[in-house]
């Protein structure tokens, strides 16, 4: 037929005008039908803008400890019983750490490391802060600058130097706002004179402070501060991020070989490969992320009941006024659509309330130090197209009830 | 063009409660030309109401035929329905039936919303506005329902009715809850219109309502048991002087 044709969108232009009426005739409802939907966008925007932030922030700290770092540790200290048993040292030994870095060949630079938490004096106050023993490459390791003064040499490493290079954090308790280097820091006693101070990098892995600390020739804290004879740990920079794993089942080999370890027996060492720590702790940012997104979705579908609930209401409540449209020409159809796109009007209303919202959440979030929450388009597209799909899904069984309506009935309805 | 705007053959509407049939209209024949005025009376379940709604397209006959303005009804379906309810009939209830917080101009306005072709927003308004100066509510174009007496709701109503220009104007009990004086004004308003060329169907119980038309169909249990010309005719006019006299009158005394 000719008249169904003509316009049908310019009949449902007018529909929409007629349902945008309707709406504005119950600003207050239309705003409380809503909440729901305003709620539950809002909590899916920031919680996937918070849980950004936090992805961000750790993979932050995770490349604050370097690039394409493995990371050596000894078992021995757990296992030492057992491996005095079996008559092996399974130490980590500072031949160990001399021997990969002269047979792996993409090993760039290797640091063993002793850490002990000890008093500092100087200048009359004291500080308890942690001690590492490294070797002179950790700075290019971690990508660590100095403020001032240098770093100390190989030589000194090998002449057992009492030298320290401070950390800002440890510089500022001990000396205020003066100038650490050339000052003498004593450590258990024990006088060093500091030789550079490293630039502040902030909180590193679990929020501890990587700025309070003294860093010292690792042989220095092995043989005068510790007595140890073994490193506790070897950090290892491999040259190229493609070569990581070959060179993680490279050093496993070695190891193993040097620790006379046979085929079947469980290595007396870890390694664990930065990319790896990365991508774990990714995963779990990952799917907490979408779990609380998802609870937060679930919202959304209470926010769509509301909306039906509203809408059933709203039909019957206007059934006089659905009659009268019925009477005076509406087809069923123009019935539909009306009070199908109220809803869809509601919630997609409510879905670009609570998007700003959640940007509004996101801001205030990212007044925190060091915290970047950013709301992704692709959260945005989601949660609208959920709002969509929830006014269309809630509003339409209400839609069809005011549409199927007898006029007869719905013109005397009191 | 036809002068004849309704006709009737044998309509039946019959429904059915449980095993018990109920003929509420059980075989009307009537002929209605342009320019009457007629008025529907009855008891209730006299089946007024009933053949009303056929009029009115908004129910279907049991069987018989119904042309309205030459078009046989009883074979279009629901969107033709609303199609012919809304280029060829216009509504007044008795509950005036006016969309609440919505202004005079656009409940007038509202059949042309579901008009095809288009009727452009300008063109709308301009109609409304014509049909509103009509029932002399040309001054009140943008008020709410609930800033207009009853009459004025009446009368937006009826300029509801109006906006498209109707082959037939139906009205449901129009002065049902009206007061005496306001129930004067609107059938007065009524019979303007009707003077103009309009016609119109009215339902009512009342007598002195029945008594404004030109012609009186009395129903019962289903079937028009009279069909006449109104005889002692009465004019909204006479009416209103004689309503005047007589509260002056009750003032004096």
């Amino acid at each position: 037929m000719l008249h169904a044709l003509t316009s049908p969108l310019l009949r449902a232009g007018i529909t929409a005008m007629i349902a945008f009426r309707a709406l504005r005739r119950n600003k207050l409802r239309s705003i409380l039908t809503a909440l729901g939907i305003i709620i539950g966008v809002a909590s899916v925007v920031s919680i996937m803008a918070l849980g950004r932030g936090t992805q961000r922030r750790i993979q932050d700290q995770v490349s604050s400890l370097g690039s394409n770092l493995l990371i050596v540790f000894s078992k021995s200290r757990r296992t030492n019983a057992a491996a005095a048993g079996s008559g092996d040292s399974s130490n980590l030994t500072l031949e160990d750490v001399e021997a990969i870095r002269r047979e792996v060949r993409s090993v760039q630079a290797a640091s063993p490391e002793v850490t002990l938490t000890a008093q500092a004096v100087a200048a009359g106050r004291n500080w308890s802060t942690t001690i590492a023993g490294e070797s002179p490459g950790y700075l290019r390791i971690r990508d660590w600058p100095l403020a001032r003064g240098s770093m100390f040499t190989e030589r000194e490493v090998r002449s057992v130097a009492r030298v320290a290079v401070i950390g800002s954090r440890t510089a500022r308790e001990l000396f205020g706002p003066l100038n650490p280097v050339g000052q003498t820091v004593r450590i258990k006693n024990m006088p060093f004179t500091i030789i550079g101070q490293l630039k502040s990098k902030g909180a590193g892995i679990g929020g501890a402070n990587q700025d309070d600390r003294i860093v010292i020739p690792y042989t220095t804290a092995m043989r005068r501060l510790t007595g140890d004879k073994y490193p506790r740990l070897v950090t290892l920079q491999i040259s190229s991020e493609g070569l990581m794993s070959a060179a993680q089942e490279q050093v496993t080999a070695l190891l193993r070989q040097r620790h006379r370890l046979t085929a079947g027996r469980k290595n007396d060492f870890d390694i664990v490969n930065q990319k790896e720590i990365a991508d774990t702790v990714n995963s779990i940012t990952n799917s907490l992320t979408y779990l609380l997104g998802g609870i937060a979705g679930l919202s959304l579908l209470v926010g769509g009941i509301g909306i039906m609930n509203i809408m059933l209401v709203s039909v019957t409540e206007r059934t006089r006024e659905i009659g009268t449209r019925i009477a005076v020409g509406a087809q069923p159809r123009d019935i539909l659509l009306q009070f199908l796109i109220e809803s869809i009007t509601l919630s997609l209303f409510g879905g670009g309330i609570g998007v700003a919202l959640g940007y509004g959440v996101s801001a205030a979030a990212s007044m925190i130090p060091n915290f970047h929450p950013s709301v992704s388009l692709g959260s945005v597209a989601v949660a609208f197209g959920i709002s969509f799909i929830v006014g269309v899904f809630f509003g339409f069984y209400p839609a069809r009830k005011a549409a199927n309506m007898n006029p007869i009935a719905a013109l005397r309805f009191e | 063009m036809s002068t004849t705007v309704i006709e009737l053959t044998d309509i039946r509407k019959t429904y059915r409660t449980g095993d018990v049939e109920v003929h509420a209209v059980n075989g009307v024949s009537l002929r209605i030309k342009r320019g009457e005025f007629v008025a529907i009376m009855g008891s209730s379940g006299s089946g007024k109401s009933t053949l009303m709604n056929m009029l009115g397209c908004l129910d279907q006959p049991t069987s018989g035929s119904y042309l309205l303005d030459g078009v046989n009804v009883a074979k279009l379906g629901r969107a033709e329905l609303s199609r012919l309810r809304n280029q060829k009939l216009g509504f007044v209830f008795q509950s005036f039936n006016l969309l609440a917080r919505t202004t005079a101009c656009e409940n007038v306005e509202l059949p042309l919303f579901y008009t095809n072709p288009h009727v452009p927003l300008r063109e709308r308004r301009q109609r409304a506005i014509k049909a509103l100066e009509k029932v002399g509510l040309g001054a009140r174009l943008y008020n709410h329902p609930n800033q207009l007496s009853g009459g004025q709701q009446q009368r937006v109503a009826i300029a509801r009715a109006l906006v498209n220009q109707p082959e037939l104007v139906l009205a449901d009990e129009p002065t049902g809850n009206l007061d005496t004086r306001t129930s004067i004004e609107v059938m007065g308003l009524f019979q303007t219109l009707n003077d103009a060329g309009i016609t119109v169907v009215m339902v009512t119980h009342e007598l002195d309502i029945a008594a404004y038309c030109k012609r009186i169909i009395v129903m019962r249990d289903g079937k028009i048991i009279r069909d006449e010309p109104s005889t002692q005719r009465i004019f909204a006019s006479d009416q209103r002087a004689a309503l005047d006299a007589s509260e002056q009158h009750a003032s004096l005394s």
